[in-house]
């Protein structure tokens, strides 16, 4: 947590996060207007996924931050993925079987 | 020598620091830690919309793809720039609270509530847009034209508006108590509560309107932009 060490160091980083952050948006609307095929969605979703890494990174201060931080931070996407992947495998899985109801 | 330090530093505790923490170090690392904590649950918050959009989306990509096509990409991609600006605002002010800086810490934080305000006020000229053109999902929902097609979308586009009003009315009022959280933090500022020594609540605030700004980030895309390769 040194915050005083890089005082000077600091806004320049946020700038720098800060422009990528604005090229990385306009980037993503000229993406979503190709004809990619299947391909639009991970576009979007890694440009996305770069994106919030930069703001938790540098912003959020992940960078400086002790590591367990990190493993709380990491522990969200743990459970995301398990809401999401356990849910959609119940939704991807039904029309497999001819199941009264599903 | 050093007893005598040890009980003249344990007299003058600064008063910023809670009796059962050894020092501000240790404080700050625990506030830290549970606002991270926090965070956590409000992934899964946010996380359950999440997971109904990619159900919904998956199973209706056709009617979702169109009904995107319906919301204004320029509102939404100025939006998402006015809130990265807010981010941006929000770290210096971490930042200048931390070096000791009170007028520029008051000054962004200032700047983070006004560009948090503008990106209330553009949402609530969408959403009145949605509510003129019949776009609302209820009894005067209006099944809406196809941009690409020009053939009425499939009902299901009433799903695609449920969840961006449920997704984006979350966020708002995130945005709202983010910037009441800020106005308590000027508040605060004013009375020199703030040093480099002690700038918790600052750095507390910063990353709750960071983690705000991220899921807007996945907002943007995963609403606005689904179907803009069909027109």
């Amino acid at each position: 947590m040194s915050h005083g060490s890089a005082s000077s160091a600091a806004p320049k980083a946020y700038f720098a996060v800060f422009g990528a952050l604005m090229a990385l948006t306009g980037l993503t609307v000229w993406a979503s207007f190709l004809h990619l095929g299947v391909w639009n969605t991970p576009v979007a979703l890694a440009i996305a996924v770069t994106k919030a890494l930069l703001v938790a990174w540098i912003f959020m201060h992940l960078r400086h931050a002790p590591k367990f931080t990190w493993f709380v931070a990491a522990a969200s996407l743990v459970w995301l993925a398990f809401l999401i992947l356990i849910t959609t495998s119940d939704y991807v899985t039904r029309a497999w079987l001819p199941i009264y109801g599903r | 020598m050093a007893d005598a330090h040890a009980a003249a530093n344990s007299h003058e505790a600064p008063p910023e620091l809670r009796h059962h923490f050894a020092d501000l170090g240790a404080q700050r690392e625990a506030s830290t830690l549970a606002m991270w904590l926090f965070l956590v649950t409000e992934v899964l918050f946010f996380g359950g919309m999440f997971t109904a959009y990619v159900v919904y989306r998956s199973t209706y990509r056709h009617a979702f793809e169109g009904a995107s096509n319906l919301l204004d990409l320029t509102l939404g991609a100025v939006n998402t720039a006015v809130l990265i600006c807010s981010s941006l605002t929000m770290a210096l002010a971490v930042w200048a609270s931390g070096a000791g800086r009170k007028k520029a810490t008051i000054l962004f934080l200032v700047g983070t509530i006004l560009l948090g305000g503008v990106f209330l006020g553009i949402k609530a000229v969408e959403y009145t847009q949605k509510f003129q053109h019949h776009e609302v999902p209820g009894p005067h929902f209006v099944v809406p034209m196809d941009e690409a097609t020009h053939q009425p979308l499939p009902r299901q586009s009433e799903m695609f508006f449920s969840l961006y009003f449920c997704m984006t009315g979350l966020h708002a009022l995130h945005m709202i108590i983010g910037v009441g959280l800020l106005t308590w933090l000027i508040v605060k500022a004013r009375r020199d509560e703030f040093s480099p020594r002690y700038n918790t609540p600052v750095d507390l605030v910063g990353l709750y309107w960071h983690f705000v700004d991220i899921v807007w980030i996945f907002l943007f895309p995963l609403l606005y932009l689904l179907g803009r390769h069909t027109l």
